[in-house]
């Protein structure tokens, strides 16, 4: 077989890497280049590109090789598979990345890798990567490397000295499912990955005596990927792990990607229309965790199920489960309960906050600032403006609900 | 009516000049008709006045956000919102306020406009005309954004020569940057990169999930026709359904000979025999799922110090400190263990330190986890490695740190206060002496914490002469 080309291992290489939702870019340390190297980050990622998934491309996000010994069932790179196989040279990372930075089509490079040989062999092959281009040619642009939950301590200190986010991912929602579907992995090792990333990263803000500051340790922190649908866990379940995972490792995100067909399934693996409506109501839920003040297990107490509704968001489910704090006066109201008003965002309350402080707030103000009125109106009390009956109405589910479709006749 | 027109560059300083001393004249802003770029000529402004002008950082901040926006009115707009600042300080700080709403609405869409210059950019390679590299590249930008975008590529592509032409005029770099007026749109010529982009962009696509409506939001279609990538989109969605429905017809595939080889080498056999040694026992341990903990604990941390020691110390659970690291005793109740310990003549290295129950429990809030007391059930399914580690340690004393301990040391929950200080009988022998938990000590206020530290110091003392008599 001749040698495969650099187009026909990119191709291969990126279709490996697409099942892998991470793309962010911000977060990092501020650098640029006019004292020397190439490239800047400014805090704001950056998306260069969509594509009609609805995905962003920030990031060169590829895969070292697709080779792997491992066999997780919804991988399509898993062992068992039939795929195409390519391996990519660390010069031709370094080369793809430096050339598409410079025609400004990505912020960096995520680099992941099927296991080859062995966690530490990998993981070795991928820092070194992330060394030539940090220190061969003065990248100053983002890295993302993915880490190997078995990989030497060692190794993954290095990987945090060049890298600005590592990742580990917990694959799947439930201990019992990673262990039935992902055999090699371990959840065990994959949370003590995250807890030594987590380590690493507070040690390095600790100052010497002397007053030094040691070398960043991935300034843009972790996150972690977790599969939709492909197990039976519920969303409350789901909402747990985060809320565990959130407390236990200071991660920056926690992604949801829905269970998706892959070319080469596996018979353990039913091929399903992945469920982009349930992932769509998780990242609601999360940002509700992460910026609303809610609990996981408030949020997933709203449906008897254990199941966010998919009709409606998160937060007005919450609410409409919980009428009896409503309606909130917007003149008074704490910070944290405007939050909970459905059809407020964290920006809308601080226009409030701040707008309140110079006169009555009325129905065409909050409007103005952004607010959601279709939904708030039912929640909140105003000036002008009071819901009446309305917030405990019976009917009101059924004004935030699409109208049920009528089915077709054969 | 005063004329002020605006040169093409630097036009936010020049607005800013004339604002300047109008204002001091507190001419009033209908008196004032703003142009840009030299249709109608500029009438002389009039000398600085006599009334001081003053504006925030923050209005000048939003001024000059604004002042690249191409709504012919902005800079009427921006001069009304400077007059009406010098008797009303707090109106540009009142989202309520039409005037600010307007403006926050015009900076934001200039804001996302130079965002999308940033992401939108597609440089060529051009031939390089000396050391440095050179590329150029052509942007429709929606408002004139030119001299407020630039500046990132300088910070960005410092040792490549570049030139961003766009309708209003042109960037260009070569070690310094400079602005210059319109010119016809370059021919840029093909180039290698731009093939593997498209590679790239065509392969990271997932055709089993369209989402159209999130691309065209974030990627507007206004921009379209200077990205190469986007050509390939019409026959992406047209091609999915076709590759989406090939992949369910294939089904699942039979796996090659060789992965299960793999996988058999790799693949750790589950082992459920009683170990023979305290490490077999480690190991075994390391994957318990006896108790719900595992799931949301980090990892099971199991004993540590001399297993030939003839002391033992048994906590209640591991802390936030100890899940993350792995080992007993190494957050703050621990340190203080190991202070009382050393400063009793015990020395931790020469003692195994150990749990009653093996995984942290906790709830989670926000960004830390809230330590729980383990329940009766755990403390029993954890017993279970504790017996293994007393059967390989034998220690001739055991010290139970608290109720926890206590309960599973000797089977016994009554209260601790009476028991403390007090030598009792572990279910499999051997003497157990009660003291408190140091972190009891951490939690109580200054008075009753310094007798309770007082009284924990004396018991390990006690430990101490136990195991030298």
């Amino acid at each position: 077989m001749a040698p495969r080309t650099l187009q026909q291992k990119l191709a291969i290489l990126s279709d490996a890497a697409k099942y892998d939702a991470s793309c962010a870019s911000s977060g990092t340390t501020r650098r640029d280049s006019p004292a020397g190297g190439i490239g800047s980050t400014e805090g704001m990622g950056i998306c260069h590109a969509y594509t009609p998934d609805g995905r962003c491309i920030s990031l060169l996000k590829i895969l070292m090789t697709n080779f792997c010994i491992y066999d997780c069932a919804y991988c399509i790179n898993r062992v068992s598979s039939t795929v195409d196989r390519a391996r990519f040279t660390p010069d031709e990372v370094v080369t793809l990345t430096l050339e598409f930075y410079r025609r400004n089509m990505i912020e960096g490079l995520f680099l992941s890798s099927g296991i080859i040989r062995s966690p530490d062999d990998t993981m070795s092959q991928m820092v070194r990567i992330a060394r030539t281009l940090r220190v061969n040619h003065g990248f100053r642009g983002y890295i993302h490397l993915k880490t190997i939950p078995d990989a030497s301590a060692d190794l993954v200190a290095q990987a945090g000295l060049f890298a600005d986010r590592l990742s580990v991912n917990i694959e799947l929602p439930q201990d019992a499912s990673i262990r039935e579907l992902a055999p090699e992995k371990r959840p065990e090792t994959i949370r003590a990955a995250m807890a030594d990333v987590r380590l690493s990263r507070e040690a390095a803000k600790d100052r010497t005596h002397t007053g030094k500051r040691p070398p960043r340790f991935a300034p843009a922190g972790q996150s972690t990927q977790m599969i939709v649908g492909a197990d039976g866990a519920t969303d409350r379940d789901i909402l747990r792990t985060s809320a565990n995972l959130y407390s236990g490792y200071d991660l920056k995100r926690v992604y949801y990607s829905a269970f998706s067909p892959i070319p080469d399934a596996s018979a353990a693996l039913p091929l399903i229309k992945p469920p982009l409506m349930r992932e769509h109501r998780l990242y609601q839920a999360d940002w509700l965790m992460r910026f609303y003040g809610f609990e996981a297990e408030e949020i997933g107490a709203a449906h008897p199920s254990g199941n966010l509704d998919l009709a409606i968001d998160p937060k007005l489910a919450w609410a409409l489960a919980n009428r009896a704090q409503f309606p909130v006066d917007v003149a008074r109201a704490t910070r944290d309960m405007l939050l909970r008003v459905p059809g407020f965002g964290t920006k809308t309350v601080t226009r409030i906050l701040a707008a309140r402080r110079n006169g009555p707030v009325r129905y065409a103000d909050l409007l103005r600032m952004g607010a959601i009125m279709s939904k708030a109106r039912a929640f909140v009390t105003l000036p002008d403006w009071h819901p009446g009956a309305l917030t405990d109405s019976a009917g009101l589910r059924a004004r935030f609900a699409p109208q049920p479709e009528q089915l077709q006749l054969l | 009516m005063i004329q002020v027109d605006l040169p093409r560059f630097g036009r936010f300083q020049a607005w800013r000049d004339a604002a300047r001393q109008l204002a001091g004249n507190r001419v009033a802003p209908d008196q004032v008709a703003w142009g840009d770029a030299g249709l109608f000529g500029t009438d002389p402004v009039p000398p600085p006045g006599p009334h001081p002008v003053t504006a925030s950082n923050e209005f000048l901040a939003l001024a000059q956000t604004v002042a690249s926006h191409s709504d012919p009115e902005r800079w009427a707009l921006l001069y009304a919102a400077l007059i009406r600042l010098q008797q009303d300080r707090r109106f540009i700080a009142n989202p309520a306020d039409p005037l600010t709403d307007r403006l926050a609405r015009m900076a934001k869409s200039v804001r996302r406009d130079i965002h999308k210059m940033h992401a939108f950019v597609r440089f060529h390679e051009l031939p390089a005309q000396g050391p440095r590299r050179s590329f150029a590249a052509w942007f429709e930008p929606e408002h004139p954004i030119l001299e407020a975008g630039a500046p990132f590529f300088v910070r960005r592509f410092a040792d490549m020569d570049w030139l961003i032409a766009t309708p209003q005029g042109l960037a260009c770099f070569d070690g310094t940057l400079n602005f210059q007026p319109p010119a016809p749109r370059p021919t840029l010529p093909p180039d290698a990169s731009h093939d593997l982009w498209q590679t790239y962009f065509a392969n990271i696509f997932n055709p089993a999930r369209i989402k159209t409506q999130a691309m065209r939001s974030e990627m507007p279609v206004k921009y379209w026709k200077n990205l190469p990538e986007t050509g390939l989109i019409a026959q992406m969605l047209a091609d999915a359904p076709r590759r989406v429905q090939a992949m369910r017809d294939a089904g699942a595939t039979v796996a090659p000979a060789f992965a299960a080889r793999v996988t058999a080498r790799i693949r750790q056999a589950p082992d459920d025999r009683p170990p023979d040694t305290l490490n077999a026992a480690r190991q075994q341990a390391s994957r318990c799922t006896r108790c719900d903990l595992c799931h949301a604990a980090t990892q099971t941390v199991w004993g540590e110090g001399d297993p030939s020691a003839p002391l033992m110390i048994v906590g209640e659970a591991p802390g936030d400190h100890e899940d993350l690291q792995g080992r007993p005793f190494v957050g703050p109740a621990g340190q203080l263990l190991r202070q009382t310990m050393a400063g009793v003549g015990l020395d931790p290295a020469q003692a195994w330190l150990t749990n009653a129950v093996k995984h942290f429990k906790f709830t989670p809030r926000g960004k830390r986890r809230i330590h729980q007391n383990p329940a009766t059930g755990e403390i029993r399914h954890c017993k279970w490695w504790l017996d293994i580690e007393r059967r390989f340690v034998r220690p001739r004393l055991t010290v139970a740190l608290g109720a926890t301990a206590a309960f599973a040391l000797t089977g016994d929950r009554a209260p601790l206060t009476p028991r403390r200080g007090s030598v009792e009988t572990a279910l499999d022998g051997g003497p157990v002496l009660i003291t408190w938990h140091p972190s009891l000590i951490l939690r109580l206020d200054p008075k009753p914490a310094a007798q309770a530290r007082q009284q924990f110091a004396a018991d390990l003392t006690q430990a101490a002469r136990m195991m030298t008599a």
